[in-house]
């Protein structure tokens, strides 16, 4: 459970977080999601609002390393913690499962690819060479409607093996 | 060049229409099989997969302006009313409100026949009854909550069976089910009549809802008089036309841009009431505005597949199929048209006698749209049972009896010779893949004894020829880099991929060397990304600019190197002349600044040929006779497409399609409360696409032979087919696994469990059987 936050309302607080290595600090409402936050405060457009309601996964970032539903999440719990996007994916040219997923053409149109890139280099960083049923688990909450799973599970499997041999 | 005006025969989602276009010199002959192609043919990772996995890719939904305000819209709680009073008061007195629109203050705007945005008659719940624009959508959220509106609620019927019946609320002075097709050939009712088997049978699918990522939506930003919206469509010619309608102005004082889209299936097809909204907004209040749908609003007012009622009766004399009558009814809900789920029965057979009518019926819900394979899906879920059931009763292998009407090279409909169809090669290629020899009429146990194992397999027709207009320029810069501007977008599908193989194998560069930039106005036209048509429109005239764009080239070289140019070529970035390379960079640098524009039209199809595409899909599934769930193991799909540009984008495209057809089939439908008209699962938790856990093995084919007589490039449509086939396919392997036939979409376990219910009380008490069935 995150600890209780350090704000004081009502009405917009100071929130400061650190996003992608970044300390930043936010002026959000208490009921602003860490979602419309990253996209609308931060400019951080990858994670992408489609169901709103934690059904779907496009929204998925990293809080504290863990992938979470930023669309469920509330801006001021994440004061004082990590949170990761798509976009802090590639200082340094592509994240080995970035590179996967077009190597394996895991992607149609591409709205729902940076939740499930997340969700796969979630998995990677606490399980280094997961199997076909470990990755299943991991985006079975990250809806495609393009249909691009094979190939999904195909490239989060590849970039684990790839990480490894190095 | 010489401006042509030519006059063609198109197919777009089974409707055939005359066109007039006009095309630019002279057209190419098609790469034929023996062609090396370098590029073309070739598994080539997307262009633009870095920034789709960067998050860098802008979507419509990304954009944010400077501002930039937010609209909201109030939709109607009742399936039909009358608006007689809205009050917007509180809702202005709101903080950073900054105005509504009604149908009591809002400027005319056409609108699909209509003269209004905001109709005084309220036709489904959901339909548009005001707009609220605000300085967040919170705010604007907050304020449409304090709308008052005065409603006349009026009688209402959501349901397709029951709107077709006499003593209905009429929807529609003339009643509310009216013919949308009719057909025939042969005497298909003598034929029945003098058939030695007859089958009956009543098949039903269910609305399924797009559910594209991304929801519809738009930006409108006005500077002066000239208006730009960002949109997220399949079509961005089409959203000026109904902007131009809507708003009365020049088409050179639009421009509409859609760079990344988040998948539309059909349903973007042109402005939405959203985009005009946006637009008198933003004109209005002097800002840019941002009106998108949320998932509940996409799902009550952004389309749908009609749910169909079909009942078949087909006829065998010996082990032949003599006759096919198919009559179809579908829920149009408010729509001004409707998908004809015959076309199938009509085309795909050669079946002697038929005889099909298709109706559309009006009902108090949203209207359709078009959706992947609009009708075809749904008729092919009936025609494909139907022949299984057939085929269970003359005792005959259902594919065996497929292949009998399958192999005539000309179209049953038209009486026309096909350009290419390879028909019998899928059933070859798709029965050694599933193993078919497996099957018995039986079914069999599967890898548990409660697990019923059965085969089924459908086929595939759909057009995909493509069409003109269509229009492509190529700007080759000096230092020997390449600009491919059109008109289509990249829906997906991997539009942008597969025209920069193109021009680079025209062109003689690296595919690295080409920029592809689509979805904007501002170039010339191209069609709607839709029926299965862009690759097969835009791809032809995208090879003809490349075209145009090396033979300029060339004569400049020519000039500059002193060799005539028929010594020249163009490869790998270089002009080459004996043996000697020089890069384009090089040759062109030795001149200030030019750019080398080359041009391309696309040609009319082939005279008195019929352009289709072939395919079949075969399932393995387990049935779980204690749960009624179904479990798809091994879909094997097969398809004739002619020449395919991009076997790794065309793959993707295939599996999206069969698991698109897995939701039909197993798990998608709308659900609507009779008693009150709404939609009751209008989001992702109430509404289930299929996940991850959902994929069985898919194995993909192609039968990759060029079709040299449709177009220069060969090759054919592949978006729909996919979907087209997979639902019938799984049913009759459900019916194969467990002996009994689920003739309604999706086979959920409830309605398998009812129908083993049924099944076993016909085997212990017959009376009772006929009474519940």
């Amino acid at each position: 459970m995150p600890k209780a936050p350090p704000f004081s309302g009502p009405g917009a607080v100071d929130v400061a977080l650190e996003v992608n290595g970044d300390a930043v600090t936010v002026h959000v409402p208490p009921h602003r999601t860490l979602l419309d936050t990253l996209r609308e405060t931060l400019g951080l457009t990858g994670a992408k609002r489609v169901c709103d309601e934690g059904a779907c996964g496009a929204c998925t970032v990293l809080l504290d390393g863990e992938p979470v539903y930023s669309c469920l999440t509330l801006a001021v719990a994440c004061a004082g913690r990590s949170v990761r996007t798509v976009e802090g994916l590639s200082t340094d040219g592509l994240h080995p499962v970035q590179q996967a997923f077009i190597d394996h053409d895991a992607f149609q149109c591409g709205f729902c690819t940076p939740g499930q890139i997340m969700s796969c280099v979630a998995l990677l960083e606490r399980n280094a060479s997961p199997t076909a049923e470990d990755v299943l688990r991991a985006v079975s909450g990250n809806l495609c409607r393009c249909g691009a799973y094979p190939n999904i599970v195909a490239a989060a499997l590849s970039a684990a093996k790839k990480q490894a041999r190095r | 060049m010489s401006i042509k005006v030519v006059r063609t025969k198109s197919e777009f989602e089974g409707q055939i229409s005359e066109e007039t276009a006009l095309v630019d010199g002279r057209d190419l002959s098609a790469w034929t099989p023996d062609d090396e192609l370098a590029i073309v043919g070739k598994d080539i990772k997307r262009v633009d997969g870095i920034a789709r996995v960067t998050g860098r890719a802008r979507y419509t939904q990304d954009l944010y302006l400077p501002g930039m305000l937010h609209v909201r819209m109030l939709r109607s709680p009742y399936p039909r009313a009358r608006v007689q009073r809205v009050d917007a008061s509180r809702a202005l007195a709101l903080a950073g409100v900054r105005g509504v629109l009604h149908r009591f203050n809002a400027p005319k705007a056409a609108f699909r026949g209509e003269e209004t945005i905001f109709r005084e008659e309220v036709r489904f719940a959901g339909d548009e009854v005001a707009a609220i624009a605000a300085d967040s959508e919170e705010a604007a959220a907050e304020a449409v909550r304090l709308i008052d509106v005065d409603y006349e609620v009026l009688p209402f019927v959501p349901d397709l069976e029951e709107a077709m019946r006499d003593e209905a609320v009429r929807l529609e002075e003339k009643g509310n089910v009216s013919e949308s097709g009719k057909y025939e050939r042969g005497d298909a009712k003598r034929a029945l009549a003098e058939s030695t088997t007859v089958v009956e049978a009543t098949y039903r699918t269910s609305t399924q809802l797009h559910n594209s990522l991304e929801t519809h939506g738009a930006v409108a930003s006005w500077d002066g008089d000239e208006l730009t919206v960002w949109e997220s469509t399949q079509h961005v010619f089409g959203v000026r036309a109904g902007l131009q309608a809507a708003l009365k102005i020049p088409y050179r004082d639009i421009r509409v841009l859609c760079d990344y889209m988040g998948g539309g299936f059909g349903s973007k097809g042109g402005a939405g009431k959203y985009s005009i909204v946006a637009a008198i907004f933003a004109r209005q209040l002097g800002k840019p505005v941002r009106c998108f749908l949320t998932r509940d609003e996409e799902n009550l007012a952004a389309g749908n597949r009609s749910a169909t009622l079909q009942q078949i009766r087909i006829g065998a004399r010996g082990k032949r199929i003599h006759a096919i009558e198919h009559l179809s009814w579908s829920n149009s809900g408010q729509g001004r048209w409707v998908a004809d789920p015959t076309g199938p029965t009509n085309g795909l057979y050669d079946i002697p006698n038929v005889r099909t009518r298709s109706y559309k019926v009006v009902t108090s819900l949203g209207a359709l749209s078009s959706f992947r394979a609009p009708g075809y899906v749904e008729g092919t879920f009936a025609l494909d049972q139907a022949i299984d059931e057939l085929a269970d009763r003359i005792g005959e292998d259902p594919l065996a009896l497929r292949r009998k009407h399958a192999a005539r090279q000309r179209d049953p409909q038209t009486g026309m010779r096909y350009s290419l169809k390879r028909l019998l090669a899928c059933y070859d290629v798709g029965a050694k893949e599933i193993g078919w020899r497996h099957r018995g009429p039986e079914g069999a146990r599967g890898s548990a004894p409660y697990r019923k194992r059965g085969y089924g397999m459908a086929s595939q027709l759909w057009g995909g020829s493509g069409l003109p207009p269509a229009y492509a320029t190529v700007h080759l810069n000096p230092d020997g880099t390449a600009v491919l501007r059109c008109g289509t977008q990249d829906i997906g599908t991997g539009t942008r991929t597969v025209l920069a193989q193109i021009v680079a194998e025209e062109l003689g560069i690296d595919i690295g060397d080409v920029r592809v930039e689509l979805g904007d106005t501002n170039s010339q036209y191209a069609p709607i990304s839709a029926g299965s048509l862009t690759v097969a429109s835009v791809g032809p005239a995208v090879r003809l600019a490349g075209k145009d764009a090396r033979s300029q080239l060339l004569e400049a070289a020519s000039g500059l190197l002193e060799v005539g140019p028929s010594e020249l070529r163009v490869e790998r970035g270089a002009i080459v002349s004996k043996g000697r390379r020089t890069p384009i960079g090089e040759v062109l640098g030795q001149v200030d600044n030019y750019t080398v524009i080359g041009k391309g039209s696309r040609f009319p199809n082939p005279e008195g040929l019929s352009l289709k595409t072939f395919g079949a899909h075969f399932a393995q599934v387990e049935v779980d006779v204690r749960t009624g769930e179904v479990f798809v193991e091994h879909v094997v799909a097969v398809h004739d497409i002619g020449r395919v540009i991009n076997p790794l984008t065309a793959a993707s495209q295939v599996e999206g399609g069969v698991i698109q057809g897995l939701g039909f089939a197993l798990g998608e439908e709308r659900i609507v409360d009779r008693p009150t008209g709404r939609v009751v699962n209008g989001n992702l938790e109430g509404y289930k696409i299929p996940t991850v856990r959902d994929v069985p093995k898919i194995t993909v084919r192609f039968i990759d032979d060029p079709d040299t007589k449709a177009n220069n490039l060969g090759a054919k449509g592949l978006g729909e087919p996919p979907i087209i086939p997979l639902p019938a396919a799984v049913a009759n392997a459900v019916a194969n696994a467990i002996g009994v036939r689920i003739r309604t979409a999706p086979i959920t376990r409830q309605r398998v469990l009812e129908a083993l219910e049924l099944q076993s009380l016909q085997r212990t008490r017959p009376e009772a059987a006929m009474r519940k069935g």
